[in-house]
């Protein structure tokens, strides 16, 4: 599903991601762990066609062989892109109803379909809300605004649950959540989980992966995946935190530095 | 010829015209006027009043007096077409003035409003004397205002609403006027007067079209005086011609515990001013002025308001946002005058600008002048792009750039709009932003 090969990225002349490599098949998830400003959300919105970094190397290849960086970050959402934001935005007079429904439209003409009317988008939308236990309410609002941290969170799975995304991205959907709406918000992405639905779960705590249960386990430091391994990874950085990876971030660091 | 020439000129051709029916103190009046304007011309930049805003596009033309007050076969079609936009099957009263004069046959009146009275200006000067006479020029004081003084010179017809005391006129009063005549150029200078007596309260909706391709001038003067405890509800849709000039002076006059809600949208026109002056004289005066230009190609667009608190307890909240594209430019001049008197004011402005091009500019001032000690007076000003990170969340929600720009441009102005409790007037400035955001030219050169 996503293949990334040698990625360097660079932000404000800064390189930050320094030689990752990273595949995701068909159907799994993938949990990102790593210490603050190690380059998490950039890989993710680098990921989603975020224009504001610089790729000096490497490639990205998605669904079938498509080249993913040379795409437009609409088209990517209409190929199945999705990425719930660490911090999403809010949208003073935007309402979420119509932000949504011309979301929905504007992929479905990207890719041939008929557009949804708005009351067959509101049913669809009102059966994922449950999925979320959203409030309708919310819907009325403007795109985010004045949502608690933990509001936000949840819209951001609600609309996953609504654009069926093939590859879904969500950097730290569990940070600010209560324990409840964790496990909501973790029911919500498993009903999504399928055989043709990959994930890419940033988490900073291993709890969200006793719900969302991941195939693989990566430690992304220094601008690169140190370590892989499985959910068992997870609890021994719990215990161990990321100090042991000091050293091989810097060695990974210093070679990456050369190219 | 230049200009001011052309209209002194047309002045003296038209002498026996213009003004019938006026009374003494009217025709001394125009006459100072027009020695007024004879002796300031046109104003020029060096006047601290128009330092960001030329007229030299102006002055070399000679301009008209219209002599063609019947619309053309496809100006008749568009007005048509216009009253159901403008009344959007509601009931109302829809007032059309064709090159500043009013048409009784496009005109309609729906719904029952006793104790409203609105007709033309030059009507009422026969049926009305006695309120004209009261009221005419009273309010609009010329100041050095050359533009004021050459609509009080020329001015022939106009609008004249009368709300009688404690009535509350239900529906909407639409003032319409369009510009299309055989002239070229022709200089227009509709003049308004709208009186609410104590208690009352009224919508007034002054909408400005332009039909006509070629350049005109409208220039108009409106007098709202607004008694005890009345409240004015006043619109002013400026939609005119492409290459035309609109230079507009609305005066406010406001009596104990008058409100006036006044919001002016400026979309047309080459070159627009527009001065708002609101004389707070009584105590616990309120008045609300909102509005919000959009400007593109080479329009250039003059916002200059004065908040005038001379009693104790008034109120002013002011809100003007401004979207800009290509070269365009505009310029915010928002003066508020607390004086001596005036304790417990309390003043808010704030003047937002959205600008869609690197090529566009914006001139935007706040100007406090205090004399009172114990108020609230507070005001902010920003000039600013589309919120990128904005942009992004829409685009990695599949809504193209273009699409996901217009639709946050549209959330700008939104906050100007939504607040119109008339349904059909909203929907027709809804559709008129979209419109104008699909036709805007920036985001087509721009590379994405
Ligand atoms: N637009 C930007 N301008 C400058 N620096 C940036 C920008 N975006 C990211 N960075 C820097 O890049 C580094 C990586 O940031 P990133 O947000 O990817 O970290 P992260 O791993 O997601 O951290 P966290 O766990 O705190 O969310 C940080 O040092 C950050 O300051
Ligand atoms: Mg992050």
């Amino acid at each position: 599903m996503l293949d990334i090969k040698n990625l360097h990225v660079k932000v404000e002349g800064r390189e930050i991601l320094k030689g990752l490599t990273l595949q995701v098949g068909a159907g799994e998830v993938h949990a990102i762990m790593g210490p603050n400003g190690s380059g998490k959300s950039t890989l993710a919105q680098v990921l989603a066609g975020r224009d504001a970094y610089e790729i000096t190397e490497g490639s990205v290849s998605y669904d079938g062989g498509q080249d993913l960086l040379a795409m437009a970050a609409e088209d990517r959402a209409a190929a199945g892109v999705f990425l719930a934001f660490q911090y999403p935005v809010e949208i003073p007079g935007v309402g979420n109803t119509y932000f949504l429904r011309t979301a929905m439209n504007a992929i479905r003409r990207t890719r041939g379909e008929e557009e949804l009317d708005a009351i067959d988008f509101l049913s669809l939308a009102k059966a994922k809300m449950k999925l979320v236990e959203m409030d309708p309410s919310f819907m009325s609002r403007s795109v985010n605004e004045g949502f608690s941290g933990g509001e936000k969170k949840r819209n951001e799975v609600f609309q996953m649950a609504v654009l069926e995304p093939k590859l879904a991205i969500l950097d730290e959907t569990d940070s600010g959540l209560d324990i409840d709406a964790l496990k909501i918000v973790a029911n919500g992405v498993n009903s999504l989980r399928s055989p043709e639905r990959s994930m890419i779960v940033i988490t900073h705590y291993q709890r969200l992966l006793d719900y969302i249960v991941p195939d693989q386990v990566h430690v992304l430091s220094g601008g690169k995946i140190v370590r892989s391994g499985d959910k068992s990874l997870a609890l021994e950085l719990e215990q161990s935190g990321y100090v042991i990876f000091g050293e091989e971030a810097a060695q990974a660091a210093a070679a990456g530095g050369g190219a | 010829m230049d200009a001011r020439e052309s209209l002194l000129a047309a002045y003296e051709a038209s002498k026996g015209q213009i003004g019938l029916g006026d009374s003494d103190r009217i025709r001394t009046l125009r006459r100072d006027a027009l020695e007024s304007f004879a002796d300031l011309g046109f104003p020029r930049t060096s006047n601290e009043d128009w330092r960001y805003t030329s007229v030299s596009k102006m002055t070399p033309l000679e301009f008209k007096r219209p002599s063609s007050f019947q619309p053309d076969g496809s100006a008749s079609t568009e007005l048509q077409r216009l009253r159901s936009v403008f009344l959007g099957g509601t009931a109302g009263r829809m007032l059309v003035f064709l090159n500043g004069r009013f048409l009784p046959e496009l005109s309609s009146f729906n719904g029952e409003m006793p104790g409203v009275e609105t007709l033309s200006l030059a009507a009422a000067r026969k049926s009305h004397s006695d309120l004209v006479e009261k009221h005419l020029a009273r309010y609009a004081t010329l100041e050095g205002r050359s533009f004021s003084a050459l609509n009080t010179a020329f001015h022939e017809d106009g609008a004249f609403v009368h709300v009688a005391k404690d009535v509350a006129a239900k529906f909407p009063i639409h003032l319409v006027f369009v510009a299309n005549g055989p002239e070229r150029p022709m200089a227009i200078h509709p003049r308004n007067l709208i009186v609410l007596e104590a208690g009352s309260s009224a919508s007034v909706i002054q909408s400005y079209v332009g039909l006509a391709c070629e350049s005109y001038l409208t220039n108009v003067v409106t007098e709202t005086v607004i008694g005890e405890n009345a409240h004015l509800e006043h619109f002013k849709i400026q939609q005119e011609g492409r290459r035309a000039f609109h230079i507009s002076d609305l005066r406010i006059d406001l009596a104990r515990h008058g409100v006036m809600s006044d919001c002016s949208i400026a979309i047309g026109g080459s070159l627009a001013r527009n001065d708002v002056t609101g004389n707070l004289r009584a105590e616990g005066a309120e008045c609300h002025l909102n509005g919000l230009y959009m400007v593109t190609g080479n329009q250039h667009v003059d916002n200059h308001t004065t908040l005038d608190h001379v009693s104790p307890h008034t109120i002013s909240r002011e809100n003007y946002k401004g979207i800009l594209d290509a070269s365009s430019r505009a310029v915010f001049n928002g003066k508020v005058i607390v004086r001596p008197d005036a304790q417990k004011t309390d003043s808010v402005q704030s003047n937002k600008n959205l600008l869609l091009s690197e090529n566009a500019v914006v001139d935007t001032k706040p100007q406090l002048e205090i004399f009172a000690d114990d108020v609230k007076c507070a005001h902010g000003a920003a000039i600013g792009e589309l919120d990128e990170d904005a942009l992004f969340y829409l685009r990695a929600r599949g809504i193209p750039r273009a699409e996901a720009r217009a639709l946050l441009t549209h959330a700008f102005a939104s906050e100007i709009v939504d607040r119109i409790r008339w349904d059909a007037l909203r929907r027709r400035l809804d559709g008129n932003i979209s419109l104008w955001l699909s036709s805007s030219s920036s985001e087509a050169q721009e590379v994405s």
